[in-house]
């Protein structure tokens, strides 16, 4: 009987995902046993015509790494989509658009003027921003369009399951890839996390919680926290109480604050999850002030709050409640 | 500025003050802008985050969050929670390029009928000046525009 076959891609991505799969250690090779790899540009050399040619459904297991940002990403996705039994988001970025979303804060131009010409490092006269169609002497180049707005790959085609995480961790991986090569019997599909716990990172974190009121916060240089006490206690900026656990609590662990990477529980807004918790320690004040005092000191803490909106959705602005700042009036 | 543009205003009202200020506002055949949609909660505490954004995503222009005034709360201090809540929520619709009038917070207590109704007009005079938020057709539909420039 011939192998099960066996896809990973990359879209807006910075291939770290690629480098999680390879870290579940020797279990890679009984992958590789196990699978007959028909697509996966970061390790082999497949031309996406090649995948064109496949009859439909032909891949078994499509790992689909990356945010759609460019017309590029979108073709690929439907591409594999069509191509792929089973499609799974692999990642933060394919799950909820990661990093690269935070530039649904801005708009591309913006984000080409910093990146070809406001960078101090470039010489701005020897290159100009990037345009999708440009003439050369051998002809007409074109590159694929960039898009406004970053999206999560299931708001651009149905996805089976998801395996979140920044990158997925490696004991997660494993336990998935193991359920599947095993043929044990997966969740229904249609979007369904695996690999992940089902509460929040604050139930498997091991530091003590001291119900604190707190009066300003801090960012990670500014303080070293105390060993075994709530980070966010401390007034870190610790995503835990709005993050899907799973991987362990491995960062407050050392004492750096959850950065959210596993994304919000299920169905909620994993920023305003995290603003009703950064609420609920700010301090209003000694009790009996009078009502402006209060306010005053409640803007006063929260003003300590460096970019809320970049750090509450560092890795789910695409896929939140709002999707994208308001950049342009329309 | 667009002079027939009839701005929603989705209310959040405290059971216990605001939603009853609105009711005497009724009763007492107090004259106010109708764009207020109220919506009855048993505490200003109980608004989460969330109802505000979903508001605002889903069609609404602005939102209104009414409660008892401070010290006043019948759970004692939940609208001190709403507070909390409201003054990151606002610095956090700023970075959201959406302007800090059309999300407010208002006291009203079950006597002030007459308060909430002047708040009301005053937020409706607001969004009035600044246009229709529109988020799905103005901000979410970028996408679109550019798929079209894209020739799809």
């Amino acid at each position: 009987m011939a192998k099960p076959t066996f896809a990973m891609y990359w879209a807006a991505s910075c291939g770290g995902c690629e480098i999680s799969l390879l870290n579940i250690g020797e279990q890679i090779l009984a992958v590789d046993a196990a699978f007959d790899v028909v697509f996966w540009p970061c390790v082999a050399d497949f031309k996406y015509h090649d995948v064109e040619n496949y009859p439909d459904d032909y891949i078994d297991l499509c790992l689909f790494n990356g945010g759609i940002r460019n017309s590029e990403n979108e073709e690929l996705a439907h591409l594999l989509r069509r191509k792929s039994k089973t499609l799974v988001a692999f990642g933060s970025c394919a799950y909820e658009g990661c990093v690269p979303g935070l530039a649904n804060l801005t708009t591309n131009q913006a984000t080409f003027n910093a990146v070809y010409d406001d960078c101090i490092s470039n010489d701005t006269t020897r290159y100009q921003q990037p345009q999708v169609v440009s003439q050369v002497p051998e002809g007409e180049l074109r590159i694929p369009v960039m898009y406004e707005t970053v999206r999560a790959l299931d708001q651009v085609v149905p996805v089976d399951y998801i395996i979140p995480g920044c990158p997925p961790e490696a004991h997660q991986i494993s336990a998935v890839l193991t359920a599947i090569l095993s043929g044990a019997q997966l969740p229904a599909p249609g979007g369904t996390i695996l690999g992940a716990a089902d509460v929040a990172l604050c139930e498997e974190c091991p530091l003590t919680k001291d119900v604190k009121q707190i009066t300003r916060f801090y960012r990670p240089y500014e303080i070293s926290p105390e060993p075994g006490l709530c980070l966010l206690e401390q007034g870190l900026v610790c995503m835990g109480p709005a993050t899907r656990g799973g991987c362990g609590a491995l960062c407050p662990q050392v004492g750096m604050r959850c950065e959210g990477c596993y994304g919000p529980l299920a169905g909620q807004d994993q920023g305003a999850r995290m603003l009703s918790a950064i609420a609920s320690v700010v301090s209003a004040g000694p009790p009996g002030m009078e009502e402006a005092a209060q306010a005053a000191a409640i803007e006063e803490a929260m003003a300590t709050l460096a970019d809320p909106v970049g750090t509450f959705y560092r890795f789910s602005m695409a896929h939140s409640i709002m999707g994208r700042a308001k950049t342009v009036d329309g | 500025m667009q002079t027939d543009f009839k701005p929603v205003i989705v209310g959040f009202l405290c059971n216990w003050c605001s939603y009853r200020a609105a009711d005497l506002a009724g009763t007492a055949r107090i004259q106010y802008a109708p764009t207020l949609r109220p919506i009855r909660v048993m505490c200003t505490a109980r608004i989460e985050p969330e109802f505000v954004l979903k508001a605002l995503r889903e069609g609404a222009d602005g939102v209104m969050i009414a409660g008892c005034h401070p010290g006043e709360c019948h759970y004692v201090e939940g609208n001190l929670k709403a507070l909390r809540r409201f003054t990151l929520l606002r610095m956090m619709l700023g970075q959201l390029g959406i302007e800090r009038e059309r999300v407010q917070l208002v006291w009203a207590s079950a006597s002030e009928g007459k308060h909430l109704a002047s708040a009301v007009d005053r937020i409706t005079e607001e969004l009035r000046a600044l246009g229709p938020l529109a988020w799905k057709r103005r901000v979410l539909a970028q996408e679109a525009m550019m798929e079209e420039a894209v020739g799809r």
